[in-house]
């Protein structure tokens, strides 16, 4: 079993949940640990219920895990809701003034603080939270100097005053815990590592700065919106021109007309924004104009549940745009992979001149890893394909006319020239055209050009096949059960797999990255070697499950499924895959016990 | 537009010949803002390679096809963001959006206004004949009252968009409107719109002959009435502008309503742009820059 450390903070939005994860995180982070963030919160910006885990490790943590070891209700709702989750060895801390604790289980330490006691609340409205700061730190065996430093960056801007106040108050919590409070058994360990600490949004916008993204463009909306805001607050020194549009019709168009221009271009949206791009892929797919397009998943279908997730978008994605065409979609696995997959994406889409597509979604958008800094690379491969811009630099050599942009070709490539460039001028159609991009859509159609310019778009997907891996096996060959999952389940299933093989029951993982191409072949192969297969997403239909069907034959075993909104914890993996193998049940819905 | 562009030498009308011969019914009002297109790139010496064609679907639609620039025949109603998309990305192409009422108007009116408070730097040349053509007739949101198509057989009962109120009300920094039989006249306003600096908006009466048997050749001639014949009229009153717009019936103005040039750009009103065009910049973020991105999150 990993030796983790998992803080939960709960209160009302507005009330300063933020701060608190921030600080903890920050301290846990320079430390040299690793961490993970999960957020469960609603629509709303004061009120509601805001419930923040953080869960640290000097070992890799890949989910927010089983366990909370301490608490921190900022209001009587948090307390209400959540002491009953804690176990033996775990201990809350809370306001005594105005929080009333109930019975926990035994073996959990209540903390209860006499604030108003301690400190002057009428001058430090969050007094509270960084009196349980300071205690909590104190129990977890940090010493003080850590949080001082991390209160003067979080408060110069507001001034010495509120440094010194801030950093006054924190003490005296900590002292107080130091008499009152019994320490954790084990102090919170230290590596020399540093890591960064990033949500998906930032690593998916970082990763489009590295992967030559120029233009970005969006329409706000949860939970894409962060992507959004880290390309505004860097567009000047990445040298980005960031656009916030109309609409998502519009978000779609105007990337692809920068993109047209020459430029990478790159946008995000959820799943009613990317319903509304739909018609805008086609035409990339169809003008040969490559684009990418992230579309961060929440729980649907229609407004839905803005603030939460779900892996509900897979079969929308698929059948995004009408018509048959070329075109990439992949699932990023993790925080750092969403960093890794979009110059990856881009290469793709720019070599084969067609939409890619990122499938992410909320519980990577808006939770936070520790990563590595150096698996952030900002200088990946950077492939364009076979692009002209200038004349005399394709094959061809230099032109004054005769170039066709459709040309046929074995790859089904035809080599791309930018507008601007002499010698190559050609109109581009959403309409089926020919060669060299004259309509064969109105005055004659013709059969036998449809269907060679049909083949040779076509015939880029047995390129992008070629150029994308096939899915490798996680874990020991031979294991009694085999769970598969998709995009950002990888971390949870994994810390499954551990549980499962300490228990006995011998685990492995086949975790799909690219859904198109899904190289059904390779899968089948691994497959073949299962003694018992379990489909593991976050959907109510089984939306991969019907996919991998559908493309491949293939009927697992049983499925897990879970729609609440909330993402898998390892037990409800590990407890499903129990029932199943038991024989009680071919399908799993676990419940989701903490109610956010 | 942007007036420092490059100038080719000389360039011919058959030098802005397109790959193939319009597709539109005889008679149609199309051909001739297709060849006030061509005429006022060549009195401009702008180098074909140099400009864009942009344009949505519907029959007028189908103009880039029909001229020798780079061309993108895109989606209905979605030619303005493809073309907002492309100008950001290389401000120094020359860019044309041209397309149908129904194009622009209807299906892309939410472009239609976004484009021009943002004030994009291109030309928008809207054939507006008033009905749906492409789709066989049927009712557009420039028809009449009263007008009988196939889509409101006993008559429009909706009102029609006004596209030079509307433009000078969404902060079109050039507004004007043309007539396809009055070519010079129309030329000249294109060459006008190219040369501005900003969104430039030209609504052409392009008559359908074969859908719209009420807005006509034989309508329009009798009333149509250009405004710089007006001595007194001053085009940089918006006001003045706003007033005239509201004329439709025995006198319809047509010419330049309005022009302004205070107001910037989008492409210089963003830093991004000040060191030339995105397309030709390098891919690769600033090694002090990237370092400075993971800096921030430590």
């Amino acid at each position: 079993m990993k030796q983790t450390f998992t803080i939960s903070i709960g209160g009302a939005a507005g009330q300063g949940v933020a701060t608190p994860g921030d600080i903890f995180a920050k301290i846990f982070s320079r430390r040299g640990l690793n961490l993970n963030a999960y957020n469960a919160y609603q629509s709303i910006i004061r009120g509601g219920h805001t419930f923040l885990t953080i869960r640290t490790s000097p070992e890799r943590v890949t989910n927010m895990g089983d366990r909370i070891d301490l608490l921190l209700p900022l209001n009587q709702d948090t307390m209400d809701r959540h002491l009953r989750l804690l176990i033996a060895g775990a201990a809350c801390i809370y306001n005594a003034d105005t929080i009333k604790p109930g019975s926990p289980a035994s073996g959990v330490q209540l903390c209860p603080l006499p604030v108003s006691k301690l400190v002057d609340i009428t001058r430090n409205k969050v007094a509270q939270n960084t009196l349980a700061i300071g205690a909590g730190l104190h129990m977890m065996g940090v010493g003080f100097p850590a949080l001082e430093e991390v209160l003067r960056e979080q408060f110069k801007k507001k001034g010495d005053a509120v440094v010194a106040d801030n950093v006054g108050v924190a003490r005296v919590g900590y002292d107080y815990a130091a008499a009152h409070f019994a320490a954790f058994p084990n102090p919170l360990p230290k590596t020399e590592n540093r890591y960064a600490i990033l949500s998906g949004n930032t690593a998916m916008a970082m990763g489009g700065a590295a992967a030559g993204v120029k233009f970005y463009c969006a329409y706000p909306m949860s939970p894409s919106t962060g992507v959004l805001h880290w390309m505004a607050a860097h567009a000047r020194k990445a040298g980005i021109m960031v656009r916030q549009v109309e609409d998502e019709i519009g978000v779609i168009n105007m990337a692809i007309g920068a993109a047209h221009a020459g430029v990478r271009a790159m946008c995000a949206t959820s799943g009613g924004g990317f319903a509304l791009m739909s018609e805008g892929l086609g035409m990339s797919a169809m003008i040969e104009t490559p684009v990418v397009v992230i579309n961060c998943q929440r729980a649907g279908p229609s407004t839905g549940v803005p603030t939460k997730t779900e892996q509900g978008d897979l079969w929308q994605m698929l059948g995004a745009a009408f018509g048959d065409y070329p075109r990439v979609i992949a699932a990023p696995l993790d925080i750092r992979d969403c960093f890794k997959l979009i110059p990856e994406i881009f290469n793709i889409a720019d070599r084969f001149q067609c939409p890619g597509l990122v499938l992410c979604d909320l519980l990577l958008s808006e939770g936070r890893l520790s990563v590595d800094p150096k698996d952030l690379d900002f200088s990946p491969p950077i492939d364009r394909g076979e692009l002209i811009t200038a004349n005399g630099t394709s094959s061809g050599g230099v032109t004054n006319g005769g170039y066709k942009r459709y040309k046929i070709t074995d790859s089904g490539i035809s080599p791309r020239a930018i507008p601007g460039v002499p010698g190559h001028i050609h109109t581009v159609a959403t309409d089926e055209h020919m060669e060299d991009g004259v309509l064969i859509s109105d005055e004659f159609t013709n059969p036998i050009k449809r269907r060679a310019m049909m083949e040779k778009r076509m015939r880029k997907v047995v390129g992008i096949e070629g150029a994308v891996p096939p899915p490798a096996q996680l874990g020991p060959t031979n294991a009694d059960v085999t769970l598969i999952g998709w995009g950002s389940t990888k971390g949870v299933i994994e810390e499954s797999c551990e549980i499962l093989n300490d228990q006995g029951i011998s685990s492995n993982q086949l975790q799909i990255r690219w859904l198109v191409p899904l190289h059904g072949e390779a899968i089948l192969e691994i497959l073949k070697g299962s003694q018992h297969t379990i489909i593991v997403e976050n959907n109510y239909s089984g939306q991969f499950a019907r996919y991998l069907r559908s493309e491949t034959g293939f009927v697992p075993n049983g499925h897990i499924r879970k729609y609440d909104g909330e993402p898998f914890m390892p037990h409800h993996i590990v407890e499903a895959v129990k029932e199943q193998l038991a024989g009680k049940t071919k399908l799993s819905v676990p419940t989701h016990e903490i109610m956010v | 537009m942007a007036t420092s562009v490059q100038r080719a030498s000389e360039l011919s009308m058959a030098d802005l010949k397109g790959k193939v011969d319009p597709d539109w019914c005889p008679g149609c009002g199309d051909f001739g803002v297709l060849a006030a297109v061509q005429k006022a790139l060549v009195e401009l010496r702008i180098p074909p390679h140099n400009v864009v064609t942009i344009s949505g679907i519907g029959c007028s639609s189908n103009l880039p096809g029909y001229v020798n620039t780079y061309g993108m025949h895109t989606l209905h109603g979605r030619a303005l963001a493809v073309a907002t998309g492309l100008k950001l990305a290389n401000h120094e192409l020359t860019v044309l959006v041209t397309g149908g009422d129904g194009d622009g108007f209807g299906i892309g009116g939410n472009h239609f206004v976004h484009s021009m408070r943002r004030n994009v730097d291109l030309l928008y040349i809207v054939m507006d004949n008033q009905i749906y053509g492409l789709t066989t007739g049927q009712t557009s949101p420039t028809s009449r009252i009263g007008m009988k198509t196939k889509s409101m057989p006993f008559g429009n009962i909706e009102s029609p968009i006004n596209p030079i109120s509307l433009a000078l009300a969404a902060g079109a920094t050039f507004v004007a409107r043309g007539y396809s039989g009055e070519q010079k006249h129309l030329t000249e306003l294109i060459k006008q719109g190219v040369e501005h600096r900003g969104f430039s908006f030209l609504d052409v009466f392009s008559p359908c002959v074969t859908y719209n048997h009420d807005n006509t050749y034989q309508w329009y001639r009798p009333r149509v009435k250009k405004l710089e014949e007006e001595s007194a009229y001053d085009p940089s009153d918006w006001t003045a502008a706003m007033e005239k717009s509201l004329l439709w019936g025995d006198e319809i103005p047509i010419g330049k309503f309005f022009e302004r040039t205070d107001v910037p750009v989008l492409h210089d009103a963003e830093p991004v742009l000040s060191e030339g065009p995105l397309v030709h910049r390098d891919l690769r973020v600033p090694l002090d820059a990237a370092r400075s991105f993971i800096e921030e999150l430590m």
